[in-house]
């Protein structure tokens, strides 16, 4: 009784709300007032993957005639369903972001078939033929960037031994660390990296356990790909190691241990596509590109990265911002179980579907996907 | 860093550095608990405790810059709930299990909630004592870096044991616990005495908090607990509300948690979720060993609401 009666007030709502979107929204992006809606499934100044978010979220707030309306820990549930109707019906939404992978299926599809004529953008890299055409999907290749840490990693370790703590062996993770170990072994080929997998996203005591054992065994630089890189980036600083930041610039929290980092850099991507919708062009529904396409980026060096290093990690930079491009991914490639996985003569591009597969690790890491 | 490698010694180290790490919340949560416990009432709030002490301590240690008042801070916060807690199950009629519940979830949410501005600064942290100066080894050098909360902590669990047996206020929580009739034919408010050990209890699971956000993993953020305050509670079942035990207790699932990690680092990688599992297992095999359909758990205070 009471839910029917709440489901005929967002009926009536959402129509309102439609009419007036499509009166001050897409259409019209420059000339009023429009709304963006960002939803983050954890703390919006986490050092890490929300944080990043947001930052691109704090870029759009800076641009005239835009409106920012923010949602922290939204669980991946229907939850996120609510408070994008929310969005859409109270503060007039027409563009949004739901920003944690699990909020795409069935969540964002449902909303996005509910309100066609609003935009839904979301990280990830999940878009379909089959899903809404105002449904977008984006992604960085964040392992570009990973590389050029790795690079830096390799000339800045003495003992020759790297650490990473990862939250679990999924192929965006494995694709990370194998390419982190591919640009350390550039530098120096003799390196190889220690992983640790903690089992899940945020696990705060396992990652400073992780990140001891790492240092126990003579690991002297370590990176992470967890949800949160703040505990192992200050447990290492204060074990005296070195370190590589993930997902956004992580050195206020230990100056002198930073090396450098793999960030996001939605910053720059999110007012990309507010001045495409005002400019009336249409967002492809899958986005993706690395450092050429200023989606990742990497942190500026700390003050322990030699010249060397910094010359060798320019210049590949240069590379992959060149037109030609790089590929990380060049065979031959073997794993760290002596099988060859990617054969003599293959490239596997940025953009190969058969990176997406990744179920191995290359050779020099140690550790196993299970 | 030093170049000297230590190998597989690294995985006894390890569990031996981890028990002492991570042990120190388990140990000042169960300590607490044992006290309300043996009370007679069952406090499953103190999840909600240990968070609002980590947050609390960390906001104080960051706003007055003296992590000793971060920590006297947690320990207030904590007696606070404690007495919110005895109070609401004062009330005619009202389950101790249902409130702690509440809450847990209750500390939980007002501690993100108030805890927003402290993810990103960096408070003072409380300082280590090097009890590793004889060695050469790095490795041990940094297991020995031992906190002074987990010293007052292993100072506690005899004291608390002597406490239960010989005081007249060990005494009296006990006689609370096993018999409420009985205290109250003494004279003794039962109310009363449960008030205070619920607050005692919620003073020292604040200061575990304290622990987490002010020495190990030390920052403020929220996934600091990730469920060891509810572990700890369930831990004082299984140490049979005994402080002694409880150490004990404490000091294996520290060590236990350090399995995983240590042994993935010395190359032993399969099954790491199975040994991350490590101190759940080792928990329902000593319960289902321990357990018999004839009798009560024993050491069981008869006036807990999960006994009677």
């Amino acid at each position: 009784m009471d839910f029917r009666r709440i489901s005929r007030r967002h009926l009536l709502q959402g129509s309102a709300a439609l009419t007036l979107g499509s009166a001050l929204g897409i259409s019209s992006a420059a000339a009023a007032d429009t709304t963006i809606g960002f939803i983050y499934v954890g703390s919006r100044d986490d050092y890490g993957y929300n944080q990043a978010h947001a930052q691109g979220a704090a870029a759009l707030k800076k641009m005239p005639g835009l409106k920012v309306v923010e949602e922290e820990k939204v669980p991946e549930t229907d939850a996120v369903e609510k408070t994008i109707e929310s969005m859409i019906n109270l503060d007039g939404a027409t563009l949004l972001f739901p920003t944690s992978f699990g909020y795409y299926s069935p969540h964002m599809i449902k909303m996005a078939k509910k309100f066609p004529k609003l935009r839904f953008e979301h990280c990830g890299g999940l878009w379909s033929d089959k899903d809404p055409a105002n449904a977008g999907s984006y992604f960085g290749y964040i392992d570009e960037a990973q590389y050029i840490s790795g690079i830096v990693a390799g000339y800045s370790t003495k003992s020759g031994k790297l650490g990473f703590v990862a939250a679990k062996p999924i192929p965006q993770v494995l694709r990370n660390i194998n390419a982190f170990t591919l640009g350390a072994r550039l530098a120096n080929p003799k390196a190889t990296t220690q992983v640790i997998f903690t089992g899940d996203w945020s696990m705060p005591v396992k990652e400073a356990e992780a990140t001891n054992s790492l240092i126990d065994q003579g690991v002297d630089v370590l990176t992470c790909h967890v949800d949160g890189p703040k505990t192992m980036v200050e447990n290492a600083a204060r074990r005296g190691a070195m370190v590589c930041g993930y997902h956004v610039n992580q050195s206020p929290l230990a100056p002198k241990a930073y090396l450098t980092g793999a960030e996001w850099n939605w910053e720059a991507l999110y007012p990309k596509f507010v001045k495409m919708i005002a400019a009336g062009e249409a967002i492809p529904n899958f986005y993706r590109g690395g450092l050429k396409e200023e989606i990742v980026k990497c942190s500026p060096y700390g003050e322990a990265v030699s010249a060397e290093a910094r010359k060798h990690a320019d210049d590949i930079k240069a590379k992959f911002l060149s037109a030609e491009g790089y590929t990380i991914f060049k065979g031959p490639i073997m794993d760290n179980k002596g099988k060859a996985v990617i054969t003599a003569g293959t490239d596997r591009g940025q953009k190969d579907p058969e990176l997406e597969k990744m179920d191995y690790l290359v050779e020099g890491v140690i550790g196993a996907t299970s | 860093m030093a170049d000297a490698t230590i190998g597989l010694w690294t995985v006894p180290l390890a569990v031996f550095g981890g028990a002492i790490r991570v042990s120190t919340p388990f140990l000042f949560v169960s300590l607490g608990e044992c006290i309300t416990e043996r009370s007679g009432r069952i406090n499953l709030g103190l999840e909600g405790t240990l968070i609002m002490g980590a947050m609390s301590a960390y906001g104080i240690s960051y706003l007055s810059g003296s992590p000793w008042l971060g920590v006297l801070a947690a320990g207030i916060t904590g007696a606070l709930l404690g007495a919110l807690h005895a109070g609401i199950c004062s009330l005619p009629r009202v389950n101790d299990i249902a409130v702690g519940i509440a809450l847990m979830l209750f500390g939980t949410g007002l501690a993100f909630y108030l805890g927003k501005p402290l993810i990103e600064p960096t408070a003072a942290r409380l300082p280590a004592i090097d009890f590793g100066w004889w060695s050469d080894i790095p490795q041990v050098r940094a297991a020995l870096r031992i906190n002074v909360l987990f010293l007052i902590g292993v100072a506690i669990a005899p004291i608390l044991f002597w406490a239960f047996r010989t005081t007249r206020w060990g005494l009296l929580i006990r006689t609370a616990g096993e018999s409420s009739d009985a205290a109250r034919a003494m004279g003794y408010s039962v109310l009363w005495i449960r008030l205070r050990a619920t607050m005692v209890g919620g003073f020292l699971a604040g200061i575990g908090g304290s622990f987490l956000s002010l020495f190990y993993p030390g920052s403020w953020n929220e996934g600091l607990s990730s469920g060891q305050g509810i572990t700890a509670v369930a831990l004082v079942i299984f140490a049979r509300w005994d402080p002694m035990l409880c150490l004990w207790a404490s000091l294996a699932f520290g060590g236990a948690a350090a399995l995983g990690p240590a042994l993935q680092s010395v190359g032993v990688t399969s099954g790491y979720h199975l040994f991350n599992a490590a101190p759940y297992i080792l928990t329902l095999a000593i319960m289902i060993i321990t357990c018999s359909p004839k009798r009560t758990l024993t050491g069981a205070p008869a006036e807990l609401s999960i006994t009677r």
